[in-house]
C-alpha cells in the first residue's frame, strides 16, 4: 500500500498534538501512516515513540537549524521534494495557521489541488468539509494531484495501535529564497496546566457577560473541575478580559470539543463560525430569548454568578 | 513605499450564506456582499505606513463585476487607486488558480509590499498570502498583530501556540494582518466623495497573459461534488434558574457523562 504522509504537529511544551494521532488513524484507513518530523536538529527522537503507537510505519526526519530558524517555506521545499519521491496516497496536516501554510505552498509547488478544514476523508479521496460558520457540508475532492488535505482537530477519536517506525533521516537542502522570514524570538507564554483549546475534549466559554477580567476566575475553576480550557467570546476579548489567543470563533480559533460550555455569550453567527459543530453545547444567560439557546442541548436562563458557583460546588460534591 | 492591499469581496458573514445548487459556488448573486473584514484592517496598516513613511497604496482585487461596489468602499477609506481583475473565465477559480492571478496581476505593480488579510471569511482557507509569496519568490510575514517599517526591514509580531513570535523579512514581502493589528477607520464624507474619482484600472486575464483554461472551472484543481445544510441543532432543554440552575446543570452533565 502507498504511503500516506502525515506532518507532525508538535509543540516543545506538549509533545506529539492529538490531532496528529488523530490524522495517523485517519491514515491507516487509506494507506501506510509514514508521519514527518520537520523541525530543528534532535526534534524527532522525542516525537517518535508516541507516533509509533499510533500506527505510524515509518517516520521521516527532517531536522535542521534552518528549518526551525524561518518561517513555513523550508519545512514545504523539504515536504515537496519528499513527496516527488514517495508519491504518497495523500498528504495529511494539521488544519492551523502553519498547517494550512504549508500545504499552500506545497499546493503551488506541485500543482496540486488543496482542501482545508477537512473533517472526513474517504478512501476514494472524497473529503468532508464544513463551511459557513458550519450551517453547510461540503463534499469535495481534489482533481489535480493526491489529495492534499488539511484536517480539522476533534473530528475523530484516535485509536492506538502499535508499531514500530523505521526513522529515515532526510537531507534538508534549503536555498535561499526559503530563508526569507527569519525567526529572531519566540516568547512562551504561561499556559498553565489546562489543555489546549483546539484539542480539549471540554471548553468553558466566557463572554461580555461575564463582566470583568477577574471573574474569569470562575470559568477557569469549572474548566479545571471538567478537565476543560477556557475560551472567550470576541467581546471578552476585546473587553480585555481574556487574552486574543483564546477567542473562539469566526476570527478565533474553531473548536469543536464534546461539551461546549457558553456563559454570559449571545450567540452571534460569527461566535457561533467557531464552536456549532461541538457534541453538545450547554448555555447560561441571564436572556431567555439570546440565539445561544438555539444551538444549547440543555439551557439554563439565570445570573451566570449564581449558576456557575452552584455547578462548581455540585460537581466538587460528586467528586 | 508602494503597497498594494489585496481586498476580497466577500458574503457578509453575519448573515445565512449559501452555495449555489447549480454549480456549486459561493452564492454572491443573492447575498449581502461587503469588503472581507480583515482586508479592512490591511487597508488601515498601509494607510498608516504611509502617513508615516511616505508612498502610495493601490487596492488589488479579483472578482466580479459587482466588486466594484467594495473597491469603492475601499477606496473611500483612503487608498490613492485601484485595480479590478475581472474576466468571465474566473468563475469556479480555486485558490491555487486564484493566487495564480493574483501573482500575476502583482508582477506589474512593483509593490514593496503586499498587505492582505489572514483568511477570508467566505473560504477561510488561510492560504493566499503564502501562495502568493511562493509564486513571487518573496518572503510571507503571516498573521501580524504588529507591523514595524524600517527602511526596508519589516518586523511582525505574530502569535502562535505557545506565546508569540517576532519574524523579520526585507523587502519586497507580503504580509497579512489580524484583527488585532489595529482599528480600522471609517470613510469620512470627504473620502467617500473623493474615491468616486480615483483610478480604478480593469484587467483582463489577457491583460496578464493568463489563459482561461488556467483558471475558472476548467484549471481548477479541487471540486464540490456536492453540499447540504446541516440539520439546525434543535433547541435542547431550557430551565429557568429558581436557586437550583447549578444543580439542574450539572445533572444535565451527568447524564451526559462529563461529570
Ligand atoms: C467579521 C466579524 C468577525 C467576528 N468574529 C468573532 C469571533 O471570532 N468570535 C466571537 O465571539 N465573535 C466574533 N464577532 C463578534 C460577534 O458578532 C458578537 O459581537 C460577539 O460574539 C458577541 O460576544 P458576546 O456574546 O460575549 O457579547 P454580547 O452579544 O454582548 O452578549 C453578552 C450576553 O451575556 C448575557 N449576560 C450578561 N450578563 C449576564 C449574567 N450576569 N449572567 C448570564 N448572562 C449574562 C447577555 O444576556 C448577553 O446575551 C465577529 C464579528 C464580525 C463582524
Ligand atoms: N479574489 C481575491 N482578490 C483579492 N484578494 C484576495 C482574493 N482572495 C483572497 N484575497 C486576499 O487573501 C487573503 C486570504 O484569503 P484566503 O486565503 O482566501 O483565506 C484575504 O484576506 C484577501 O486579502
Amino acid at each position: 500500500m502507498a504511503e500516506v504522509l502525515v506532518v507532525v504537529d508538535a509543540t516543545r511544551e506538549f509533545g506529539v498534538k492529538k490531532v496528529t494521532l488523530e490524522m495517523l488513524t485517519l491514515a491507516r484507513e487509506l494507506g501506510t501512516p509514514a508521519a514527518v518530523v520537520l523541525g530543528g536538529p534532535g526534534a524527532a527522537e522525542v516525537l517518535t515513540g508516541r507516533l509509533g503507537e499510533y500506527g505510524a510505519e515509518k517516520v521521516y526526519a527532517a531536522e535542521s537549524a534552518d528549518i526551525d530558524g524561518y518561517l513555513v517555506a523550508p519545512k514545504a521545499t523539504v515536504l515537496a521534494d519528499l513527496v516527488r519521491r514517495v508519491q504518497p496516497a495523500a498528504v495529511l496536516l494539521a488544519s492551523g495557521q502553519e498547517g494550512k501554510e504549508i500545504a499552500a505552498r506545497l499546493a503551488v509547488k506541485l500543482d496540486n489541488g488543496i482542501l482545508t478544514d477537512v473533517v472526513a476523508l474517504a478512501a476514494d479521496g472524497t473529503a468532508t468539509q464544513v463551511a459557513f460558520a458550519g450551517s453547510t457540508i461540503v463534499k469535495s475532492k481534489v482533481t489535480r494531484g493526491l489529495p492534499l488535505v488539511t484536517v480539522r482537530p476533534n473530528s475523530l477519536t484516535p485509536t492506538p495501535a502499535a508499531a514500530t517506525p523505521a526513522v529515515e533521516q532526510l537531507t534538508v537542502q534549503v536555498g535561499e529564497a526559503d530563508k526569507l522570514a527569519r525567526v529572531v524570538q519566540r516568547v512562551a507564554e504561561q499556559k498553565g496546566s489546562r489543555p489546549e483549546l483546539t484539542e480539549a475534549s471540554v471548553v468553558v466559554s466566557g463572554g461580555r457577560g461575564v463582566g470583568n477580567a477577574d471573574n474569569f476566575k470562575l470559568l477557569e475553576e469549572l474548566a479545571d473541575l471538567l478537565g476543560g480550557a477556557v475560551g472567550a467570546s470576541r467581546a471578552a476579548v476585546d473587553s480585555g478580559f481574556y487574552p486574543h489567543q483564546f477567542q473562539v470563533g469566526q476570527t478565533g480559533k474553531t473548536v469543536s470539543p464534546q461539551l461546549y460550555v457558553a456563559l454570559g455569550i449571545s450567540g452571534a453567527i460569527q461566535h457561533r463560525a467557531g464552536m456549532q459543530t461541538s457534541k453538545t453545547i450547554v448555555a447560561v444567560n441571564k436572556d431567555a430569548e439570546a440565539p445561544i439557546f438555539e444551538l444549547a442541548d440543555f439551557g439554563v436562563v439565570g445570573d451566570l454568578f449564581a449558576v456557575v458557583p452552584q455547578a462548581a460546588e455540585e460537581i466538587r460534591k460528586r467528586k | 513605499m508602494n503597497i498594494v492591499v489585496l481586498v476580497k469581496q466577500v458574503p457578509d458573514s453575519g448573515a445565512d450564506r449559501n452555495l449555489r445548487s447549480d454549480d456549486n459556488t459561493v452564492d454572491r448573486g443573492s447575498a449581502n456582499n461587503v469588503i472581507n473584514e480583515m482586508d479592512e484592517y490591511a487597508i488601515e496598516e498601509a494607510l498608516k505606513i504611509k502617513e508615516a513613511h511616505g508612498g502610495e497604496v493601490t487596492v488589488l482585487t479579483m472578482g466580479p463585476d459587482k466588486a466594484t461596489e467594495s473597491i469603492r468602499k475601499a477606496l473611500s477609506m483612503g487608498p490613492d487607486k485601484a485595480v479590478h481583475v475581472v474576466d468571465d473565465a474566473l468563475h469556479g477559480s480555486c485558490a491555487v488558480a486564484t493566487s495564480k492571478v493574483l501573482a500575476a496581476a502583482l508582477g506589474r505593480l512593483n509593490a514593496d509590499l503586499v498587505l492582505c488579510g489572514s483568511e477570508s471569511t467566505d473560504g477561510r482557507v488561510q492560504v493566499l498570502p503564502h501562495m502568493i509569496a511562493e509564486r513571487l519568490g518573496v518572503a510571507a510575514l503571516t498573521g501580524a498583530r504588529k507591523l514595524t517599517v524600517d527602511g526596508s526591514t519589516l518586523t511582525v509580531e505574530r502569535q502562535t501556540e505557545e506565546g508569540y513570535e517576532v519574524v523579520t523579512a526585507s523587502t519586497p514581502a507580503v504580509v497579512s494582518v489580524w484583527d488585532t493589528i489595529n482599528e480600522p477607520r471609517y470613510p469620512s464624507f470627504k473620502g467617500i466623495m473623493a474615491a468616486k474619482k480615483k483610478p480604478l484600472q480593469t484587467l483582463s486575464l489577457a491583460d496578464l497573459s493568463v489563459a482561461p483554461a488556467e483558471v475558472g472551472f476548467a484549471g481548477a484543481t479541487s471540486t464540490v461534488l456536492e453540499h447540504s445544510k446541516r440539520p439546525p441543532r434543535s433547541g435542547g432543554t431550557k430551565v429557568t434558574d429558581e436557586g437550583s440552575g447549578g444543580v439542574q446543570l450539572v445533572e444535565f452533565l451527568a447524564t451526559e457523562k462529563f461529570v
